[in-house]
């Protein structure tokens, strides 16, 4: 299986080396419209066809590793240093992406999957996809070169294959981490698509904004990989690194926040050139820079050059991503530069209080603070560079400085959308702004008059801001979605229910947006109660108990367990609220066999106002009694439940609006007759000249 | 007013009174600026957790550090002072944000002041290109557009979409 694995990852090399050379080779020639012995539509399809079966053969080696996982094949120094035989199944296929080489090998067949899928679809714009997947086939060779000479992972161990393997890593023993890469790097990998449309749109000069309609649905797609993936990321760290927390500043967690703040700016500001033509220079460098952050981050942990609790050990594949880097920021520069005439705005902003304003400043804050979560992750090798030495910059320093903008996020995200497109008049300004600005207000006092004290720190001071804030903006976000149902509601007669489910079929993207927002706002409100943590820590023996908020904790039993993979400490704790007991917990410690690693399950009581945090911290050496840490950590699960809401959003703006279903020949005929030309679509490869 | 002897006795009460009060008052405060300090300090360990989060077994460094803390802040230590002793001890990177010391000044300042400067090339912007923008000519009275209109207004309630 190792040589197939290695044969098919040459294989695959070949293919999409073919596709980037012909392909470009191809659209050149059309492009100056020369004459040569083979036409270059037919290049151009040979091009495509090998870029499909790229897939296969990438496809073929990440099962050849998979494979040689579920066999224990540990003549193969990957598995044997990922995996061991009392591994469970579902833990070894997530092996294939556990280390940097089968990580790899999982970016490059996620990135051969989307350039099937675009490949496939083609005739949506023959020769647009054709150039798009000439520049996927170009970052497909990238790392199918890593793979094959870089960081292979087929390589063989020396001499006779030990009986067993290392293991594990023990904190990639849990569920979510059979999901969480896969959903990151859907996300990450993802942005090369509409990169690639982009820089193909520019280098073609591409009339029109349809490169944008087609890319919209992609970009909104990755978009909700990376969100599924940061979170659920968030939250296995919430589940097994047992400290309390969910977010810790990490550079890999921010190498992951960054495009995702960048990819949140572009779906933002493509509506402005979508709507009005606008921002054309500005979109494109938005994508540029979010794929390119993609790699950066990429860059950055796998190049030893930030330390992390993720990072890989340091290898020398970072001086090939600073090399791709270098290739793709002078390719977008060069192309920028020869294009950037076919970029100019349809139109100007015409006041400062409009929807596109709102949209520029929006596109701030986001910029603003990815470049303070970069700022953040590379100041340490700056001060190491200046000084000398290297500073930390963590937790405190992101809170003072990146928690205020996003603030400032919140609150613009209630008053953009009620700005109209190009000027708001002071009427309207006055009428939609009231009930969020009462409801800011009146929460704002009403925290207080629970005893909320925003000036006695930092964390009160932000969640009291956050708490305030966020009923000013889901007022917001309600007097919308309502406005917009009572029009239905005395149209249509119908009651305010199906009025509203109306409202949303009818302009899916719009409604589907705003239930987004709303879902980041119910985030924001998780966030803020962090101010609130307790936490306590206490030795405990049979029948003892600990009082944490209104729970009361007693031990029932503390044990060992042992099985083939792991054993175990662990301690039963009865919950008790008001004397009645509300359920049982299980904190444990677990020495991992193979990996020689200890690792914490946390036990957790969640409820939508807190959550009852229990970990097994360790074992007295004097008594043999373990040592319970507890923390009571507010509104997390509202965290969560913030993040389905959000998918729901996206989901929901990903469906086609109702008028567009039932009548797709309407939706046409009106596109068509509308004020502003479309392009029309090429059947083939001359017909987008 | 009072006798002598009880007004020594509720003057003795009183002073043991502040006197509790300010031990308990110290102990909440101490415990309080442990909390907060144990967040600002990095273990040393390698996990790349603070000192007040880091559950590791057998963590060779967090234990220690965390009495050095508790010692320094009975002691009466101001912040900078403990800050300031942490890092002799175990180097620039056991403090989990920069001091406000040369160079490292740069972390705090750089991105609020491209935030500003963001907001005033937007403001820049947004001004440059007003001037520019050509109204789109309305109308004079059009019954048909004041009719619809109005039933805008009339559905929404107010004067926009």
């Amino acid at each position: 299986m190792p040589v197939f694995g290695s044969f098919s990852l040459l294989l695959a090399l070949a293919l999409c080396g073919y596709t980037l050379l012909a392909g470009a080779f191809a659209l050149r020639q059309l492009a100056i419209r020369a004459r040569t012995r083979i036409s270059p539509e037919r290049l151009a399809e040979t091009a495509r066809r090998a870029g499909i079966a790229s897939f296969f053969a990438t496809s073929a080696a990440a099962f050849a590793l998979v494979w040689a996982a579920f066999t224990n094949d540990f003549s193969v120094s990957y598995i044997l240093h990922h995996s061991n035989r009392a591994l469970p199944g579902p833990y070894k296929f997530a092996a294939l992406w556990s280390g940097q080489e089968g990580s790899l090998l999982l970016w490059a067949w996620l990135l051969a999957t989307y350039g099937f899928v675009l490949r496939l679809r083609h005739k949506v714009d023959v020769r647009l996809t054709a150039y798009a997947s000439t520049i996927l086939a170009g970052v497909q060779v990238f790392f199918l070169l890593l793979l094959n000479f870089a960081a292979p992972p087929f390589a063989l161990v020396q001499g006779a294959a030990p009986a067993d393997g290392f293991g594990l890593n023990p904190l990639l023993q849990y569920p979510e981490m059979v999901i969480h890469p896969p959903m990151l790097y859907l996300g990450y990998v993802g942005f090369t698509v509409p990169f690639a449309f982009a820089l193909g749109a520019l280098m073609m000069r591409y009339p029109g904004e349809k490169w944008i309609h087609i890319t919209r649905r992609w970009t909104m797609v990755t978009w909700l990989f990376l969100t599924c993936g940061i979170f659920l990321g968030a939250h296995w760290a919430y589940s097994v690194l047992g400290w309390g927390g969910y977010w810790a500043w990490d550079p890999v967690e921010n190498a992951s926040l960054m495009p995702w703040l960048t990819g949140t700016a572009f779906l933002h500001s493509v509506m402005m050139q979508e709507k009005r033509g606008m921002m054309k220079n500005w979109n494109v460098w938005l994508i540029f820079s979010t794929f390119m952050l993609s790699i950066l981050g990429t860059l950055l942990t796998r190049s030893g050059l930030v330390s992390s609790v993720h990072a890989f050990a340091q290898s020398s594949i970072g001086s090939w991503f600073y090399a791709f880097l270098f290739i793709v920021l002078v390719v977008c520069i060069f192309t920028f530069i020869l294009q950037r005439d076919h970029l100019k705005s349809d139109h100007k902003i015409e006041s400062l209080v409009s929807r596109e304003s709102s949209f520029l400043f929006n596109n701030l804050i986001f910029l603003a603070a990815c470049f303070t979560i970069l700022w953040g992750t590379l100041f340490p090798v700056l001060s190491e560079y200046v000084q000398g030495s290297k500073v930390t910059v963590g937790a405190p320093w992101y809170n003072r400085i990146a928690v205020p903008i996003g603030l400032g996020l919140l609150a613009l995200m209630g008053l953009g959308p009620l700005l109209a497109w190009r000027s708001s008049s002071l009427r309207s300004i006055r009428r939609n702004f009231v009930l969020p600005c009462i409801a800011t207000i009146t929460t704002a006092v009403a925290l207080l008059a629970i005893g909320e004290r925003p000036w006695q720190d930092q964390g009160p001071l932000y969640s009291f801001v956050a708490f305030s804030v966020a009923a000013g903006v889901i007022t917001a976000i309600s007097s919308e979605f309502l406005r917009g149902a009572h029009v239905l509601k005395v149209q249509t007669g119908r009651n305010i229910f199906a009025a509203t489910l109306l409202l949303i079929q009818r302009n899916t993207r719009r409604y589907g947006g705003y239930i987004v927002h709303f879902g980041v706002v119910v985030i924001f409100i998780g966030l803020a109660g962090s101010a609130f943590n307790r936490s306590t820590e206490q030795e405990m023996d049979f029948r003892q108990s600990m009082q944490v908020g209104p729970y009361t904790l007693v031990c029932q039993d503390y044990t060992q367990d042992t099985n083939p993979n792991y054993d175990s400490e662990y301690a039963l704790l009865d919950v008790y609220r008001n004397g009645k007991k509300v359920t049982q917990l299980a904190p444990e410690k677990r020495f991992y066999v193979a990996s020689q690693q200890v690792s914490t399950m946390v036990a957790n009581h969640s409820t939508l106002v807190w959550d009852l945090y229990v970990i097994y911290a360790g074992q007295n050496p004097d008594t043999n009694h373990p040592i319970i840490k507890v923390f009571l950590n507010p509104l997390v699960a509202w965290i969560w439940i913030g993040v389905v809401i959000v998918i729901l959003g996206t989901l929901v703006a990903l469906v086609p609006n109702l008028t567009t279903v039932l009548s797709p020949a309407r939706a046409r005929h009106r596109a068509k007759g509308s004020a502003r030309p479309l392009v029309s679509e090429p059947a083939t490869l001359r017909g987008g000249d | 007013m009072f006798p002598k002897r009880l007004r020594s006795t509720l003057h003795l009460a009183l002073v043991m009174a502040v006197v509790a009060f300010g031990a308990h008052a110290s102990d909440t405060a101490n415990g309080a600026r442990y909390q907060k300090l144990s967040h600002a300090i990095m273990c040393p360990c390698g996990c790349n957790q603070l000192l007040g989060e880091c559950n590791h077994v057998g963590c060779p460094d967090s234990d220690k550090m965390r009495g050095q803390l508790a010692a320094s802040i009975d002691h009466g230590d101001d912040d900078t002072a403990i800050f300031r002793a942490f890092q002799d001890e175990y180097g620039p990177t056991a403090l989990a944000a920069p001091m406000f010391t040369r160079f490292n000044q740069f972390s705090w300042w750089v991105p609020p002041m491209v935030l500003l400067l963001g907001i005033g090339g937007v403001f820049f912007v947004v001004r440059r290109w007003r001037p520019r923008a050509v109204a789109m000519p309305i109308p004079a009275s059009d019954p048909h557009r004041l009719v619809l209109e109005q039933r805008i207004r009339r559905e929404t309630g107010g004067d926009s979409l």
